[in-house]
């Protein structure tokens, strides 16, 4: 792991730094990423529960550990 | 010196009954009941002459409806060496002690495959229309939780203050790296707009930094104090603050980069420079921030983020098995959680969707906004909060975490082998086999003994307080060459 020592160590309180993005958006292979989601999209459509409102509404647990 | 880091997972399940009215406790009873053996079920958890469910003959719903059939203490322990139980008002399934995380993973996959296996069991018992669903998480949005808790192995002579000080930084920042994600906040003084997604299902819930409680006011660190072994040399350390995994690699970097920094902090090898100034305010703040960019105050006053921190203990985690070596959580599981540990912080560094096949949060978040996007749905839509539950759902076919191209680190056909079969390395080897070959002799069974009948009205326990004796090694040929089991108590010299 030689290589991770080398790293450069950011000073802390560096809040701008690491501005890792939140998510969606990937550099530079957007286009391949939007449509590998769009196609997982439209397979996820035929599994999905049809009543999304009455389901969340529903699913209700009694606390646990 | 650092112990074995023998370990194990317990999961509440959710659970929900459509097209009945079904409560809980009884749903929860029902399902288990469906896939258990009646010979298993005799071998009861409790040693008691009571078995409520024993003279059930088959399994009409409304025989298990009655309530004096008490389904709470439906409890069986497995051939795999696991238990299947009702627990408050959810299936639980604990995995067989387990020697390293890699047989964690395959354990925790085969409790869920067991899971599945009882939700097709008991559609056949529910009325016409009717269905049951398990789902793997740890929330239902309505501001109740579930745990899925983490068990390891300790020295006793370690001693406690020293894991609560420099385990915690451990357990507030590695929801960035092992979070199951979440639609939505609960908190008073929160919405979908101020937390729209957040990194783990349970931060929200935990109140306290230490204490014994586990259903409200939750602790960061649990003092539950119940080895299941011999109390002067071990410690079983109960964590009730991580999430549930979807995600085989988040299963193994969560039990195993646990296993590896609690042997270092019995090698005195962590330090107490990473303490937190506030661990339950910073479990909360990085858990509503996916950006990452949130940075946590040290009790030193310095700052750092939660992928700083996470790196500091993995540096340390390198020097560590360098020098001491990975023998405590196994050589080569060791160096794979080493290996993807460090990959998925690197990756959440420089593009976090390159870890989307791995970190359940961002693969979920990434479902999400896409979905969100191809809709044109606000934050607080129902349908995304769908979403998020379906990320867990159990059936199969409906399950979204299997769709999103989540890498696996064990194979199905290990997987199968493992419902029924126990590991080779722990006392679970001696559980499960004696299960198998004598299931109408094992009267009781639990965590440390199994208590058997020999016949002519005589019942002999055998201890197991120790969580590496009563392994293949030591005791497959023994039980193999017993016909009965007095005769393998007979060999063991008990």
């Amino acid at each position: 792991m030689a290589e991770r020592t080398q790293k450069q160590k950011p000073a802390p309180a560096r809040q701008d730094e690491e501005t890792v993005t939140d998510g969606a958006v990937v550099q530079g292979d957007s286009g391949k990423l939007k449509a590998e989601l769009d196609d997982l999209l439209d397979e996820i459509d035929g599994v999905l529960e049809t009543n999304a409102e009455d389901f969340v509404k529903s699913y209700v647990q009694k606390g646990g550990e | 010196m650092a112990i074995a880091k023998v370990c194990g997972i317990e999961t509440e399940y959710g659970i929900l009954v459509r097209g009945a009215d079904i409560n809980p406790v009884s749903a929860s009873s029902m399902l288990i009941s469906a896939y258990v053996d009646r010979r298993q079920r005799q071998a009861g958890w409790d040693f008691d002459g009571e078995h409520p469910l024993s003279d059930a003959r088959g399994f009409r719903a409304d025989d298990l409806l009655d309530p004096a059939l008490e389904p709470s203490m439906v409890n069986a322990v497995l051939t795999n060496g696991a238990r299947y139980y009702v627990d408050h008002a959810h299936p639980e399934i604990s995995t067989p002690e387990c020697r390293t995380a890699l047989d964690v993973v395959l354990y925790d996959r085969a409790a869920e495959e067991i899971v599945r296996r009882s939700m097709e069991a008991v559609g056949a018992l529910l009325p016409e229309g009717a269905e049951m669903l398990c789902h793997k998480n740890n929330s239902d949005g309505k501001g109740n939780s579930y745990g899925c808790h983490e068990n390891y192995l300790v020295g006793r002579d370690v001693s406690f203050g020293r894991i609560i000080h420099q385990l915690t930084p451990h357990f507030v920042s590695r929801q960035v790296v092992v979070g199951a994600g979440k639609v939505g906040c609960e908190l008073p003084g929160t919405n979908s707009r101020s937390v729209p997604f957040q990194l783990s299902q349970r931060a929200d819930f935990f109140e306290e930094e230490v204490g014994l409680e586990t259903t409200l006011k939750r602790p960061i660190i649990n003092t539950r104090d119940e080895p299941h072994c011999d109390p002067v040399k071990y410690r079983r350390l109960h964590v009730i603050v991580g999430d549930a995994n979807m995600s085989e690699i988040a299963t193994f970097v969560k039990v195993g980069a646990t296993a590896i920094v609690l042997a270092m902090i019995e090698d005195d090898c962590v330090g107490d420079d990473l303490r937190l100034a506030d661990p339950v305010r910073a479990i909360r703040a990085l858990s509503h921030d996916p950006s990452l960019r949130r940075v946590l105050l040290l009790a030193d006053g310095r700052s750092m983020s939660a992928l700083d921190l996470q790196e500091a203990l993995l540096e340390r985690a390198v020097a560590w098995a360098e020098s001491r070596g990975l023998e405590s959580v196994g050589e080569e599981t060791g160096e794979a959680v080493l290996r993807e540990w460090a990959g998925i912080i690197d990756g959440l560094r420089t593009d976090p969707a390159s870890v989307a096949d791995r970190v359940d949060w961002v693969a979920k978040k990434r479902l999400v906004d896409a979905y969100a996007d191809r809709h044109g749905l606000a934050p607080g839509d129902i349908r995304l909060k769908a979403l998020d539950l379906q990320y867990h759902d159990l059936r199969k076919g409906r399950c979204l975490a299997d769709r999103v191209g989540l890498r696996t680190l064990v194979h199905p056909d290990g997987v199968e082998r493992a419902t029924t079969e126990p590991p080779d390395d722990t006392r679970a080897y001696f559980r499960g086999r004696c299960l198998q070959k004598w299931p109408d002799d094992v009267v009781a069974a639990n965590w440390d003994g199994l208590v058997f009948d020999i016949g002519h009205d005589a019942l002999r326990r055998v201890p197991m307080m120790e969580p590496l004796r009563g392994t293949a090694a030591h005791v497959a040929r023994l039980i193999d060459e017993s016909d009965v089991p007095a005769d393998l108590l007979a060999r063991l010299g008990a």
